[in-house]
Parts: C-alpha cells; structure tokens; sequence
C-alpha cells in the first residue's frame, strides 16, 4: 500500500500539472440563448446563416494548437447508429459501393439509387464551417485570418487503410457513378474538398467523422494549426473572432455544439481526471496502508500472545 | 426355422405347441409385444415357441448411440441440459434482427466448442461400450442345435435352447440347471458378479432331468414345459414348475444359474435358457445408477438462478430507462436516426431492448462453466487415479475415480459409513493363538502387554512338510515342536481341524492345494492345521483323506452334523483306518462348555482363561473337542438319523434333537484363536480422520460383540469415551426410552429433552417439512451401538429424529447385524435430516446399497468380489487411503473448485456489468463496450487457461500438511469457501470493478485527446482500453487467487494475458480486417492506441484500484475473522520457517499405540460380553448349502 501510495501520488502531481499547464477554450456556439449571435440560425428558414463570435485568448497558446468541434448530447454511441455504416463501402469495395450492407437502413438507397457513403453516421456528418480570425489589435480593424489545416487530422491507418476510394480509372465522380448523396449532405462525397488525396471516402473531416464516439458528448479533431517558430506563438494572446457557417441542426434534441482550441501535452489534451484519480487513490492507499500498519502491529502482539497460550 | 427333432415325431410337437398357443391366449403374447408379460411359457428345444412369444435372444446392448442417430440422439440430450437450452435459445434471439445486439457468433461459436467437446466424450464412452458388448455377445457357448452340440456366440442363444458350460466358464444367460457332471447333478457357481460373494454356492437340478447327463439325444429329446416367473431382479427368488412326460415339478432359484456366475469344480452342466439377454436377473440388476449431484452443483444452480433473476432486473431497469431516453431524447434524435418503421412508440422500443439486454448480459451466465467444472472435476479425478500413494502394489490396483463429477464433495465429508468386513478389516482370518489340552501355544505378545513387532519374531519353519501353504506364517516354535515330538493331544486337535470342517479342496497341481472354505474362519483352521503336517487332502462324500505327518489315511465319514445358528457348532463322526468311531465337534465356548464330560472340568477352566485372553485381544475364538463313540450306540444313532432326514414335517426340529443326543460328554481338546486382522493403518486413519471432525459409523452384519470388538481395536470408540450406549430394545417403546430417556440423551445433553432446547422449538415449529437438524454438541465423548433390531424400530418414522439426535451427538456409532437395505435407509435418515455430505465405504454385495445412497460411495476392490467397486464412485484397495482421497485430493478438489467458482463468477460479472453502466452513456440502446470478437474470446479462450490452471494446480498447503492438520478439512464441511455470501461477495467485488473499469477509462478519454492531437474518445479506442484494463485486472485477480506457482500456472497466467496482446494485434491487423471488412471492424485500433501514454495510465490506475480492496480483504480477513484455518496456516508458515519435524506422524503413532493398549487392558467390564459372544466365527450357511447333507 505505502508503495502504491508512494508511486502514485507523484505520478498524480505530475499528471495534474502537466493537464493544467495547458491551454485550452471552449465556445459554445449552439446558439439557443437569445443573447447569441447564432440564434438567428436556429430558425430553417436562414440559408446559409453565418454568425460570428467574439472572444479573447487571455494568454498566448503555444506549440501546435488543435481546433475541435464539440457535440454534446449526440448519442453517436447509440447502437444502431453505430452499426448504420458500411466498411466494405468505405474500403472501395464496388459491389458494396452499389449494394450497400442492411445495416445502412434507412439510408442505404435513395430514389433507387444506392447511397455513397450509406448509413446514418455518414448521413449525419458535421458540416458547419469554421473559420478564425486575429483581430490583431484595436486599432487595427482589417483581422487576419488563421490557418487551418484540414489534413493530417486523422488516424494515420484510416485514412491509408481503412478508407479508400472505390477503384477505378477517371475522376472520383465517375467512380462514384450510380450512387446518390447521403439525403443531410449538401454536395455528393466526391465533391467534399477540391484536393484529389482528401476527397471521396479519403476526406478527413468525413473520416473524422466516422470514428465514432464512445460517449454523447464528445469532440472532434477539425482543424490542425501548426506553430510558425519558436519565437512567435501560433496564437497569441488577443481578440479573436470565430466566423461559423451554421448548418448542423442540434437544437431539436437539445444538442449543444463547441469549438475548443487546445494545446496537447505528452499525455495528450486537458484532462484532470487521471491526475486527481492517481492523486486520490495513492493518497487512500497510503492511509489504508497506515491502517493497516497499526491494526497489524496491535493484532500480531494479542494474537502472539495467545499463541503462545494455545500451544 | 428348420428344426428336426429326431425322436419326437412332427405331429406330437405341433400339436403341444398348438396347445399352448391356444391356451395362452393370445393376448399374452401381446402383452409381451406391448412391454408386460405376466408369466413366462417355454419349452425346451422349441425356438418357434420363442419367436412366437418374441422373447429377446441373448444379445446385450448398452451402449446408447449407433453411427445413424449419434448426431440428433446426442443433441437432443444435451439440449435438455438446462444451460445449453439456455444458449440455444439466446442463439435464436440473436437470429432475430430487431432485438439482436450482439452478432450471433458470439454464442454460436462457444456453443459450438461446448457442444462438440460433450459429444466427443459421449461419443468415446459410447464406443466403449460398444466394444464391450461385442465382446460379451461374441463369446462362444455350446449349443445343441439339431443334435449336435456346436460353438455358437452368446448372442445367439434363445430362450428354449439347451446349452452345456464347462469348467470356469461364465453362464450365458439365466438358465435352469438340467444336469451336470457331478453326483447329484450338482453344480458349483461362483456367484462374485452378482452378490460379491466368494464362496461357491451349490446348485442342484431335479432328478429327473439329471438322468439326461449330456447325452445329445436325451437332451434333443427333452421337451419339457417351463412355466415360471416373468423376468424380474430378484435374485434370490424364482419361482417355476417344469411341466415334463405330463408330470409336473416345482422349480426354485437352487436349480437356476443365473448370468454372470462361473461354474467352479464341475466339469460340465447342461441347462435350459429360461431368461436371456435384457430379461436376465443381471442385467435387470443392473439398472442405471442414478446420477449423484453434488452439493456445489445445487449451489450453482440456485446462484445462477439468483443471476437470471438479476438478469432480468438489469434488463428491466435498462429497459425502463430505455423508454424515457426514448421518449426523452430519442424521439427528438430521429433527424439523425429514425426510428425503425416496426418502432411505434418509446414501450415497443424498450420491450425490444430488454432482450437486447438479455442477450448482452448472457455472460453473467457463462456457457463455459459448465464445461470448466466438467474439465476440473475430470482433472482431479486423473489426480486421484494417478496418485501413487494410494496405489496397492500388491494387488495392482490403483485408486479409481469411477463418477468424475463428484471430487469437490469429497473435501465435505461429515459421516462416513464403514462396513466392517473387508473394510476395516482384510477378512483375512489368520490362525493366531490356540490352546491345547491347557497350554497356550503363540501367546509371544502377552509379555508388558506391548507386542513385538512381527519382524522381530521368528517365523515358525514348516520345510518339513511339504504341503505346507507359503503365506501361512505362525511365530511359536514350542507348537511345531509339539507337533514334532509326537504330543498326542496336539495331533487328535489339529486332527480334529483337518477333519471337522466342509472346507473343499482342489489340486490342481501336485502338491499345491487350493481350500475352498465357506468362511474365512475355517480355511484358516484348516490351513493351521495343514502347515503343522495334518493336511487335509480331498474328500468325498464318503471318506476324507488326510496326510497325517506324511501318512495318507484316510477316514471315513459318517456324519456331517451341520452348522446353524442355533447350534453354534458343527461335528462330524469320522471311522478312523484303526476302525475307531470318532465324532469331532467345534463351536462356541458357550455351547461346547455346557457338552462337555464331567471330567474335563479343570481343563475346562484352564482353557476359558486363555479364552478370555483371547478375546481381549480381539481374536475369534473357537472350543473344539471330541469323542470316541462307541459302535452299537452310534448304528442305533444312525438309524435315527436316517429316519429323521427322511421324515417331511418338522425334520429340522427332530434332526437337532437327534444331534444333541450325540453331541455331549464331550472332551475338550482345546481352543483356537483367529486374528481377524485390521487393515493396514486403519486406527491411525480414523484418529485422523476423526480429527478432522468427521463421524465415522460402522454399519455391519456382523455380531455386535465382534463389531464393538473392531471399533475399539480401530479406535473408533476409545478409553477416553464417557460412556458407550448400547440400544438392544426389541420394540418400539424400549427402544424410544433407551434413545431418551434411559441413557443416551439425557446423559449426553439433558436439556436436549427440554421442551426449552432450541432444537426442540426448531423440530416442533416446522413438523414434516424437509429441514435439517442442527448440529448440537453433546456434553462429552459418547459411543453408540445399536443393533440391527432396535433399528428397524428406531427407523419408524417418529423415532428418526430421536436415533438421528442421540446418534449425531456421539463420535462413533456401531450399528450392528444391519441388512443391507438398513444400511441404506440409515445413510439416507443422516442425508435427509442432516445439511452434510456422507461418504459410505463397503467391499461387499451388501454395501451396495448404502454405497448407491450416500452421496459418495467408495469401493473397497478387495476379496469380496467386484459389485462393491461397480456401484461406486471412487475405488481403492486400502481403508486408509481414504485420508488420503478426503483430506489430500478431496481438500484440494473443494478448494480449487470453490476458487474457481468465485473467480469465474467474479470475471463474468466484472467482464458484463460494463455493459450496464454503459447503458446509462448509450440512450439504452444494447451498445456493447466491447469490440464483439473479445465477447466471443473472453470465456473461451483469454481467461479459460488462467482459471483451469488454477483449479487444477492450486494447492494451498502441500498434501504432508494436509495430512497433518487434519482441522484444515472443516472448512469444507460447513462449506466456507464458497456459499452464498460468498457469492455475494463475488458479486459485489464484480460489481465494484466493472464500475471501476468502466468509470476510469471513460474519465481517461472523456473530453480528451491524444499526445498528437487526434481523437482518442471514440468508440473503439474506448472498447480497447475496457478490453485491456479488464484483461490486467481479472490475470492480477488469479495472480492474487494462486497460492502455489508452477511453471504451468505463470505460462497460463502471463501466457494468457500475452496471448490477448497478440490476438488484438491479429484480430485489428490490416490483412484480416481488409479481408471481411464487415466483420472486423478495428482496423488499426490497437497500434495507434497503445502507444498512448494516458491509455497505459489509465489501465493502471484501473488495475489498481480493482485489486486494492481483495489485497485488503485478504490481509484484513484474517485479523478480523480468524477462522481455525488461519491459525492452522500460520502454524505451517512458523513449522516452514523454522523446520521442526512434522510433528503429527510421530504423535500419532505413539497416541495409537497408548489408546490401544488402554483400550484393551480396561476391556474387563465387556470382557464377560465379549468372550460371551465372540466365540463361533462361522458364518450362518444356508440350508442345503452343503453337499454333504444328503
């Protein structure tokens, strides 16, 4: 127990202060307070609706800044939602790109065509856009835009493996020939971005996407911003404004949507919990072991004692 | 059927068989078709009679499957096992789309191992068996067929057929005995394979068939008309009459050899197939054993019935939450998921997801415990059969477990019932002592009462008698001197040995005779008497031939006054070559003092001192003495004889009268003393054994004097005991006072009979309810023996409780001249009365059924026979190796199951009850936490090895400490390491870490990222990091569990846990999961997880916190409860540390040693009830059992 306690407390420290040394901010953009700039868009009728949020960055993020978006309450973990998707469609398989697996139902034909990529999870893909702005001081009123980098943000195996566009000769949209959009998407698959290597099923933003999550409430890598040098921080402190083309309905089952902007550590994003947990069960398990030791000693002395009576 | 009778014409044997099928109305025939048969008609020689009635032929059949119905006969019986009929059903709902969760294979496939390891196993014991019935159906017997005697198999004999048996042969089928080669048409059977019993038994044809000897045309010629019993399994009952030239004969069972017997010391017999095949009085006998269960299986039962109930309560819960989530949240979701257009509201949906649930949460109920218990229990069974210590070199046998389904009782045993015979005792009777003419002969051992031990002792030297028997060992010489010197009294005793006796003999060889004795008894005596130069040679009905100091003489036998219980002696009246009549008597003391001449009064006294030394020595004492008779009187006796055994009515009466008439004015020649010799260790086995609080009682046949005799000998009762109760009321109401009143109770626990007693208020409140009767502790040592009488009383129904009370308080109870059927009924008076696991012990035919009651039956293989071993569930050849089967094997088998049943509980529960907490996460919506293939692998394939390795290495303490604390054994018996709050403990526990394993992994990746900034929250990762801290926790769990490390436990353990790392990377490489990209779905999640130092972390803490409270619960539990086991383990731990030598042999030995010399020495007080009784040691032969009679 002391060796527990005495390994654990100070993993725990080290955990806590390296979860707390970094940045990160969370805004919630959903939009259902009236104060909001996006309650505007919660009405069908805007289209497209854009709305901008103002915010500041008190101190500067440092190193490679990763910017998510964040659902909550979105049962992406629900069993038949999970299920709804079809990995040979995904892998290029051609037979399975025309017929695509039962458990696509109900998107897996529309208008008897078959549906590339099926399934309810590609059907409800996120397709708000987001955008960030320096206002880089106040005088200065013309804000500058931050770059985003939309590849690299998925698992390298997904996206070379797992992921893979029907084979074949000829552009993606005659590969992709004989199928129709997912009903929710705007634009059919082959025309998700403009670059050749991330669009189709090998977009990373639909990959992203398609690894669901384990909980309701969850986050999703959107965008990469790489540090510039060592000299500048990638975001310094200041007023920034998020710029969001608003088309992903969450209001109806009380969603909410976020965008975080973190910086991550050897041990990834903000997270106190395991450094509190290893704080707490090695602080427990030294008092256990305290306990114990008494309880032992008293025992071991009573117990000697009437030992040596028995015998 | 071609069939040509030779001597009897067409028409004559038509018509009679006309004349029964008319007679016999037809509809008997059709009862036989339908089952039931309400006597049996045949007729010799008549095969079409046969065919007529359809009686089976000979052929046996017991194995169950052939090649055709194998497959559907073997399913259909499995799935009426309750847990496969579970998973077929869970198999079905998971083919139904709408409620299933989990792909089907995750039931199918471990359904399918299960399934397929059972039928391969049905199907080896089945192909036994049909080895062993070819073999049985293809022996060759001599048939007569059309006149001729011809080799046939036995599956072809008919009823009807004449068959002839040779020598040794077994008998082909219950057959009645027409003639045979012997005088009198009689016949020798050993009968071992039915009723156990060695000695021969004499079979007698009547007279008028005898005259057919084995003439072939007689015996074609025989038409005889058999009119008896139907088949039956009564052995000892027969009941026909022969219908033969018109003339009708009565026929009972003395005149049937039934299958399985082998004919002994008969050259031929010929005999008339009445029974055959399935209808024969064996293979009726040998009705299916019925299947023993054992405690923990009931156990296992009731907890997996707690467990579907606790199913169904999660089910429901889930299912409740699933319909407001529905309503809540789901219904509003369906932009993104609709609802499935069957889905018409929240309800329909959540009925749905209860069986959803109910699939999911199936692994609380694991399909391989079942098959894991069989693959234990059949483990230590291989443990029991392969131990070689309780292999018996001298006769080859190693212990057997016959029944592999019941090692785990063994470490439970509370009562266990001995016979005594052959049990306790070799049933080697060995010729001891004797007193001739008022000098002690082999009394080596009184001298300080202690006695030397044999090796020391000089084996008397009988090289100058050629026929002496090797194994016959005597250790005073003054005897042989005796003998040498030519002491005339010595030579007329052994003289009268070798002559006074119905012992048969058989030389096969020259020089190496073989005694055939009815009792042990008098093949000792007569061996005695052979070794010291008066062999006894042959015999016939007229003469006896004995080699008298190298002089053949033969004497001529005149009378054989038999043996009878009434009599307690036997005599027989020899013309001696100097023509002298003689008339040699043996029998109890008590009888021949009373027929003794006046003159031998001082002898007379003499020898009943050495008798009573005899007896406090345990021995079987018999008084032999003779009589020269003089001619006139004994023609005059001999006419009256004759007469008597002429006469009908009352002929037993007036031939013991006339018996009596003969035998008195006897003169003593002396006494024999008979050692009745204990096993090997016995007194040492059962001071352990009693030590171990187990109760042992001796149920026996034998004579209570003889009984009480062996359990002082055996130190089942001791010097140290308050009082020995004895029961000998011959009614209802003695008996019931001297179980109250008279003695026993109140002695032992006066309030017991107070209206007060706790027990009292217990029995009164809950009257004719099975219930069991608490233990009570009596107020010191008692001893209990009742005999075979006052228990039939004491068996009554309300007197049950009474013997069960007075006999559970005592620490060894004797029950004495018990039928075999009482020994059953009071086996199960202690089971049904009593929450505790009997064990009977027994080598004899009457064993059988108190080894079939108890819940274990142990087979002594010794002399008596094979039935005993047949019926039982483990089989040795020594008493003693049955401390060994408690309290090493038996020990060891509880423990380890009890371990593996909370462990295997404990994984199953921590493995499913993630689902549940995840439910709360998932809408209710069946989600699974893991990644379908480990559903699959977890039971069957990542935790089996572990837990197996465990339950068939584990050994707590080693078998030398086992058998030196022999407290450690009570644990089992109040059944403390398994129960039902242990379970709840298991539960508890698995509830705590499936919260824990699901709890910390979710913190982990809640909200989180990886180092590189990619989702680590998902799904998959999610499943893996459950899957992998799951696997960490349950392999430190049996870490923990394991108390004896082998090579094989740390390969299974941490080869377990590696082999789950290399099947994640193989089940999520790229090749397979490209392969069926539908089936395996986590391309790629353990390498870009694993790498993750937050994932590693996390595994940790959750290991750490599942283990933390059982390592507590572990080190608190002994300083909180401290049961006797711990002290008894901290003892070891301190002998260990400091090596003294094990102290608790020695001791033993040495407290053995004391207790049975006290215990003898302070005999005084039954000296009178014992040298009394124990006198005449032959055993009751039953009326006509000698040849010689007639």
């Amino acid at each position: 127990f002391f060796i527990v306690g005495l390994i654990f407390i100070p993993i725990g420290i080290g955990i806590f202060v390296t979860s707390n040394n970094i940045r990160e901010i969370e805004i919630d953009y959903t939009g259902t307070e009236p104060s909001s700039p996006c309650n505007k868009c919660l009405s069908p009728d805007v289209t497209p609706c854009v709305c901008t949020i103002n915010f500041t960055l008190e101190k500067a993020f440092e190193g490679n800044v990763f910017m998510y978006y964040g659902l909550s309450n979105f049962y992406q973990n629900h069993r038949r939602y999970v299920k709804s998707r079809d990995d040979s469609q995904l892998n290029g398989d051609s037979s399975a790109l025309l017929n695509p697996s039962k458990e696509c139902e109900p998107y897996r034909r529309n208008e008897d065509l078959p549906v590339a990529p099926c399934g309810a999870i590609a059907n409800s893909m996120f397709n708000d856009t987001l955008e960030l702005f320096l206002i880089a001081n106040e005088s200065d009123p013309t804000p500058t835009p931050i770059r985003l980098i939309k590849k690299g943000i998925a698992w390298w195996t997904d996206k070379h493996v797992k992921f893979r566009n029907p084979p074949g000769e000829g552009t993606l949209e005659e590969r992709f020939k004989g199928t129709t959009k997912p009903i929710n998407w705007l634009k059919p698959v082959y025309m998700l971005d403009s670059e050749e290597d991330n669009n189709g099923f090998i977009n990373e933003d639909f990959i992203v996407w398609m690894r669901t999550a384990a909980l309701p409430t969850f986050r999703k890598l959107y965008r990469l911003i790489e540090r510039k040098n060592d000299l500048h921080p990638t975001l310094p402190a200041g007023q920034y404004y998020l710029n969001i083309t608003y088309n992903y309905p969450v209001h109806s089952f009380d969603g909410r949507k976020r965008m975080i902007l973190t910086t991550v550590s050897w041990m990834g994003g903000k997270n106190p919990f395991l450094g509190i947990a290893y704080i707490t069960v090695g602080s427990i398990a030294f008092l256990v072991g305290v306990v114990l030791l008494v309880i032992n000693h008293k025992y071991r002395s009573t117990s000697n004692t009437a030992d040596t009576v028995a015998f | 059927m071609k069939y040509i009778k030779p001597f009897v014409s067409e028409i004559p044997w038509n018509c009679s068989w006309f004349y029964f099928a008319m007679s016999l109305s037809i509809k008997q025939s059709e009862d036989r078709k339908n089952g039931r048969e309400d006597e049996r008609l045949l007729q010799a020689n008549n095969r079409k009679l046969t065919t007529y009635f359809g009686y089976p032929d000979n052929a046996i059949k017991t194995s169950k499957y052939n090649a055709l119905n194998f497959l559907p006969m073997n399913l259909f019986e499995q799935f009426q096992r309750l847990a496969n009929a579970y998973f077929l059903i869970l198999v079905f709902l998971q083919l139904i789309p709408q409620i299933s969760s989990l792909a089907s294979y995750t039931t199918v496939i471990p359904l399918m191992v299960v399934l397929s390891i059972t039928a391969v196993k049905d199907a080896i014991d089945d192909l036994k068996r049909h080895q062993n019935d070819n073999q049985v159906n293809n022996r060759s017997v001599l048939l007569l067929v059309n006149g001729r005697m011809e080799e046939d198999k036995w599956m072809n004999v008919q009823v009807g057929d004449i068959i002839k048996l040779k020598n040794n042969q077994r008998v082909t089928a219950d057959i009645l005995l027409l003639s045979s080669s012997e005088p009198y048409s009689l016949a020798y059977v050993e009968t071992a394979e039915l009723d156990g019993e060695t000695n021969l038994k004499v079979k007698q044809a009547i007279s008028v068939t005898s005259d057919l000897e084995d003439n072939l045309e007689l015996l074609s010629a025989f038409d005889g008309e058999v009119k008896c019993d139907p088949p039956n399994n009564k052995l000892d009952k027969f009941a026909g009459i022969l219908t033969y030239k018109g003339q009708k004969y009565l026929l009972d069972h003395d005149k049937l050899l039934l299958r399985g017997c082998i004919i002994r010391n008969t050259d031929w017999c010929c005999g008339l197939v009445i029974y055959t095949g399935p209808d024969t009085k064996l293979m009726k006998n040998s009705g299916k054993s019925t299947f023993k269960r054992t405690h923990m299986d009931h156990l296992v039962n009731v907890l997996v019935l707690w467990i579907f109930l606790l199913l169904g309560i999660m089910c429901f819960v889930i299912a409740v939450g699933h319909g407001i989530w529905q309503s809540k949240i789901g219904y509003y979701f369906q932009i993104f998921l609709p609802w499935e257009n069957y889905v018409s509201s929240s309800v329909v949906s959540a009925t749905l997801i209860y069986w959803s649930y109910f699939i999911i949460l199936n692994t609380m109920v694991p399909i391989s415990l079942y098959i894991s218990v069989e693959i234990i229990r059949l483990g230590n069974s291989f443990y029991i059969n392969w131990d070689r210590k309780m292999f018996y070199a001298p006769k080859n046998t190693p212990a057997q477990a016959r029944t592999t389904t019941l090692n785990e009782e063994l470490g439970q045993v509370k009562y266990v019932f001995s016979d005594k015979t052959g049990t306790l005792t070799q049933n080697i009777m060995v010729f001891d002592k004797c007193s001739i003419y008022g000098k002690l002969y082999g009394g080596s051992c009184d001298k300080g009462g202690s006695k030397v031990p044999d090796s020391k002792k000089e084996k008397v030297d009988f090289s100058y008698n050629k026929l002496a028997n090797p194994n016959f060992s005597f250790y005073d010489n003054t005897l042989v001197e005796a003998v040498k010197s030519g002491d005339n009294w010595v030579h007329l005793f052994f003289l009268s040995l070798s002559l006074c006796h119905t012992v048969m003999s058989e030389e096969k060889v020259e020089g190496e005779l073989v005694y055939q004795a009815q009792s042990p008894d008098e093949g000792a005596l007569v061996t005695a008497a052979r070794n010291f130069g008066f062999v006894f040679r042959s015999r016939t009905s007229e003469t006896i031939t004995v080699i008298e100091m190298g002089v053949t003489r033969v004497y001529q036998l005149l009378a054989i006054l038999d043996f009878n219980n009434v009599r307690k002696r036997m005599s027989v009246i020899v013309r001696t070559p100097e023509d002298r009549l003689m008339l040699f008597c043996k029998g109890a003391d008590t009888i021949i003092c009373e027929l003794l001449h006046s003159s031998c009064t001082d002898l007379n006294n003499v020898t009943m001192e050495h008798l009573d030394d005899f007896a406090t020595k345990g021995l079987r004492t018999l008084m032999v003495a003779y009589r020269e008779l003089d001619a006139a009187f004994f023609q005059t006796w001999s006419h009256k004889h004759s007469s008597a055994c002429l006469s009908l009515e009352g002929r037993e009466n007036k031939l013991s009268i006339i018996y009596e008439e003969i035998e008195k004015d006897l003169m003593l020649l002396g006494a024999t003393a008979i050692e009745d010799k204990l096993q090997d260790a016995v007194p040492e086995t059962i001071i352990t054994l009693n030590k171990a609080k187990i109760k042992i009682w001796v149920l026996t046949g034998d004579k209570q004097e003889t009984a009480v005799n062996i359990a002082y000998s055996c130190s089942i009762f001791d010097d140290e005991m308050d009082r020995v109760f004895m029961v000998q009321g011959k009614n209802y109401e003695t008996v019931y006072q001297e179980l109250r009143y008279r003695t026993a109770r109140a002695k032992m626990k006066p309030e017991s009979l107070l209206e007060s007693d706790p027990t009292n208020i217990h029995l009164s409140t809950k009257p004719k309810m099975p219930f069991a009767v608490p233990d009570e502790e009596p107020n010191g040592n008692y001893g209990l023996v009742i005999s075979g009488y006052s228990l039939a009383c004491a068996l009554e129904e309300n007197l049950e409780l009474e013997l069960l009370r007075t006999a559970c308080m005592c620490k060894g109870v004797i029950c004495c001249r018990m039928m075999p059927l009482q020994k059953a009924q009071v086996v199960e008076l202690v089971k049904r009365y009593k929450k505790a696991v009997t064990l009977a012990i027994g080598d004899g035919a009457n064993d059988v059924s108190m080894i079939k009651a108890a819940h274990i039956g142990v087979g002594i293989s010794g002399l008596e026979g094979m039935q005993a071993m047949l019926n039982s569930d483990f089989s040795f050849s020594q008493f003693h190796y049955l401390q060994r089967l408690l309290l090493v094997h038996g020990r060891w088998s509880y423990n380890r199951m009890c371990k593996f049943l909370s462990y295997f509980f404990y994984k199953n529960f921590a493995f499913t009850l993630v689902h549940f907490w995840y439910a709360f996460y998932n809408g209710f919506s069946a989600q699974t936490v893991y990644d379908s293939w480990f559903i699959t692998c977890y039971n069957l394939i990542y935790t089996s090895l572990p837990v197996l390795g465990l339950s068939l290495f584990d050994q707590d303490v080693s078998e030398m400490w086992s058998l030196c604390f022999p407290e450690l054994y009570e644990a089992g018996q109040h059944n403390l390491f398994f129960n039902k709050k242990k379970f709840m403990n298991c539960l508890l526990h698995g509830i705590y870490s499936s919260f824990v394993l699901f709890f910390v992994p979710m913190g982990t990746i809640h909200n989180s990222e990886r180092s590189d900034g990619k989702d680590i929250s998902d799904f998959q990762t999610f499943s893996l990091i459950v899957q992998t801290s799951l696997m960490c926790v349950v392999t430190m769990q049996i870490a923990l569990k394991t108390t004896y490390w082998t090579l094989m436990s740390h390969l299974f353990i941490w080869g377990s846990l590696g082999f789950y790392f290399c099947m994640l990377f193989l089940l999520y490489s790229d090749g397979l999961c490209l392969m069926l990209p539908n089936i395996f779905q986590f391309l790629g999640v353990a390498r870009n997880s694993l790498n993750q130092p937050q994932l590693w972390l996390s595994i940790i803490l959750s290991t750490v916190l599942c283990i933390i409270p059982a390592v507590g619960y572990i080190f608190l539990k002994p300083l909180f409860y401290p049961a006797s086991v711990n002290k008894v383990f901290d003892r070891i731990h301190h002998c260990m540390k400091y090596p003294l030598p094990p102290p608790v042999q020695t001791r033993l030995k040495h407290a053995s040693l004391r207790r049975s010399a006290y215990a003898f020495s302070h005999q005084q007080g039954f000296g009178a009830l014992i040298t009394s009784g124990k006198t005449m040691k032959i055993r009751p032969k039953k009326k006509n059992s000698s040849p010689f009679k007639n």
